[in-house]
């Protein structure tokens, strides 16, 4: 009997095409927004993630104050003010690669600041990369034109760069940058060596559009004292954990436990995925709003239908249906309606994520189908009961009489 | 005994004040009667019918139909009981619309789970019985009111059920479509069906075999007759 239900709901919802239809419509805007909004957000964590995997999975790096704590630097403003104090100093770095050579390979001082660099009437705002010439090494960065500084550039603070590849084309154009000067801060530094192309981190600052040069150099001559971190390479992935451990040993010696922190990328990874996710959540739960608004409509235009068949109704109850075959009955309907929509909709949102696709990573997952479809089936039932145990309980004579 | 009302009573509230539509009614069908259900508007000849089919429950009173207490049945019993032993046919014929003749007779069949390939060939012989083998894809939009009326007296015998109610089977068609009707009715009748018709033309009436008149929710009169001169004589005694 339950098949002959099936048809005869399919029937119902194709007597009337343009009403099912715009019923569906609700369902099918909801379902829709909810599966394009979350493969966007599922599509950035997964192009987030595949950048930090690029970066290299053994780095680690020692940063001022602690954003990942209880009191972390994504909630408190305390821990913020922490994370900008002055509290990593060049001797630290040397302690811990000194201490730690079963586990670190390398490290490097990095610290930045803001500047205008001019070539000629070319001026750029630039950030300023402060470091040490084993940076080529820690982030494998080699120079494509020319050469990195050397240790002898760091000790003497001589004032030489390394430029990006994409600033060096912003300032020379086709012009061979190398061994001519740039003003940074009224002051001339020579282009030492031009760096390959990285490509960017997506939504952050890209590599190829910074200044490096020597620490001692940034901090002689543009009156820096603020060290941003140090990145270490740690021998293999297996060992980035016991490096963790040991590296804040180290660390310990010199400062209290709230006053610096050492990440990897997996907690990093794992910061920005939980922000991420946070926003696909949001993001879904909005749209889920519109399909809530959708279930009102089917249940609306049910409501009408039952009405509309009351007579049916009284027929099929005076031949034998059993309420619960006429609370099935318009159930099914209600159901059918609304899968259909979600059906619609994530079809629509399919062809809108490859649509999108040149201009943002999105990506549908099997995930985000199979719940889409089990909100709009519940959808469907949920706001269908209503309507169907109106029908349920109408008394054969009465619908009969119905005029 | 086939059908068998017991002091039914049926009370209904209207307005402000309490209608007796069924007043201590007793009543006994025998299997193979032709009942004509006759009297004025209000006289509770209606109710009688959605009572006595179960399609809607007595104040007071019982109703025994093979000689078993239907009245204590509950409402999916008693949507079963219509389904397998009660036949209707409408004044409105109360077909599905836009569903064809052939699904509309097979619908009580549906709801009795009877499989598919018997439905059809079942639904297609009743089709055939009435006269309408040619038609049973048509809707009920295309079809005349008589032949809708074919349609409904089909889907009611569907189920070969003990009793089939008729409630003013000719009202709404045409002097000829009625009398094709009528004769499909006595058809029925001389095959040895149970029929309960409730009308208010004495001319249909006159197809049946017993009279039953009612007025006020009684039973005013219940006799045998044969013919339109039996209805006249007990008609002008009762007025």
């Amino acid at each position: 009997m339950l098949e002959k239900i099936f048809f005869s709901a399919i029937r119902a919802i194709l007597s009337n095409k343009t009403r099912s239809f715009l019923t569906m419509l609700g369902v099918i805007i909801g379902v829709g927004s909810v599966v394009l909004l979350t493969s966007i957000g599922t599509g950035l964590q997964l192009y987030i993630t595949d950048q930090f995997a690029s970066l290299g999975t053994n780095t680690l790096y020692v940063i001022p104050g602690n954003p990942f704590g209880e009191s972390g630097g994504f909630g408190g403003s305390e821990s913020m003010i922490e994370s900008t104090k002055p509290v990593l100093k060049k001797e630290y770095l040397r302690n811990i690669l000194r201490n730690n050579r079963d586990l670190i390979t390398d490290g490097v001082i990095m610290g930045m600041q803001v500047s205008q660099a001019k070539n000629g009437e070319t001026t750029k705002k630039v950030t300023m990369l402060g470091t040490t010439s084993n940076f080529e090494t820690v982030y494998s960065m080699p120079a494509e034109k020319g050469d990195w500084f050397n240790d002898t550039d760091n000790k003497k603070g001589s004032r030489v760069v390394v430029l990006g590849s994409k600033i060096a084309e912003e300032l020379f154009g086709q012009v061979d940058p190398i061994n001519k000067n740039i003003k940074i801060g009224g002051q001339s530094y020579t282009v030492k060596g031009v760096l390959k192309s990285k490509g960017s981190s997506f939504g952050g600052p890209s590599f190829d559009n910074y200044v490096y040069l020597p620490l001692t150099t940034l901090e002689d001559n543009l009156d820096v004292q603020y060290i941003d971190n140090f990145t270490l390479n740690v021998i293999d992935q297996e060992h980035v954990k016991p490096a963790i451990k040991a590296v804040e040993q180290t660390m310990l010696k010199e400062l209290e436990k709230d006053e610096f922190t050492v990440v990897d990328q997996t907690k990093m990874l794992e910061t920005i995925n939980s922000i991420l996710g946070m926003l696909t959540i949001g993001l879904g739960g909005i749209a889920a709003i519109s399909l809530v608004v959708g279930g009102i409509g089917i249940m609306n235009i049910m409501l009408v239908s039952v009405t509309e068949r009351t007579r049916e109704i009284g027929l099929r109850k005076a031949i034998g249906a059993t309420p619960n075959v006429i609370l099935a009955q318009f159930l099914i309907e209600a159901a059918l309606i609304s899968i259909i929509g979600g059906i619609i909709g994530m079809t629509l949102a399919y062809l809108g994520s490859l649509a999108i696709q040149p201009y943002f990573p999105a990506r549908v997952t099997m995930q985000a189908v199979i719940l889409a479809f089990g909100v709009s089936t519940a959808v469907g039932l949920i706001f269908g009961v209503a309507p169907a145990r109106r029908a349920a309980k109408l008394s054969p004579i009465e619908a009969l009489r119905y005029e | 005994m086939l059908l068998t009302l017991d002091k039914v009573c049926k009370q209904y509230i209207l307005g402000d004040s309490l209608i007796n539509a069924l007043d201590m009614v007793s009543l006994e069908v025998h299997q193979g009667e032709f009942l004509a259900v006759m009297g004025p508007s209000g006289s509770g000849k209606s109710t009688f019918l959605q009572v006595a089919s179960m399609l809607s429950n007595p104040s007071s009173g019982t109703i025994y139909l093979h000689d078993k207490d239907v009245t204590k049945y509950n409402e999916v019993e008693q949507a079963k009981l219509r389904n397998q032993e009660i036949g209707f046919v409408f004044q409105q014929f109360n077909l599905l619309p836009r569903t064809s003749a052939l699904d509309n007779v097979s619908l009580p069949l549906v709801y009795a789970n009877v499989p598919d390939q018997e439905r059809k060939k079942r639904s297609l012989e009743m089709l055939e019985k009435v006269g309408l083998a040619q038609r049973v894809a048509n809707t009920p939009a295309q079809l005349s009111g008589g032949q809708q009326q074919r349609v409904a007296i089909a889907r009611a015998l569907i189920n070969n059920p003990s009793v089939i109610f008729a409630d003013e089977p000719t009202g709404n068609l045409d002097s000829q479509s009625g009398e094709e009707i009528k004769k499909i009715l006595v058809d029925l009748h001389h095959e040895g069906k149970t029929i309960i018709m409730v009308t208010h033309e004495p001319d249909d009436a006159a197809i049946a075999k017993r009279l039953v008149l009612m007025r006020d929710g009684k039973v005013k009169a219940d006799s045998q007759i044969n013919g339109i001169r039996d209805i006249e004589r007990i008609l002008k005694k009762h007025k």
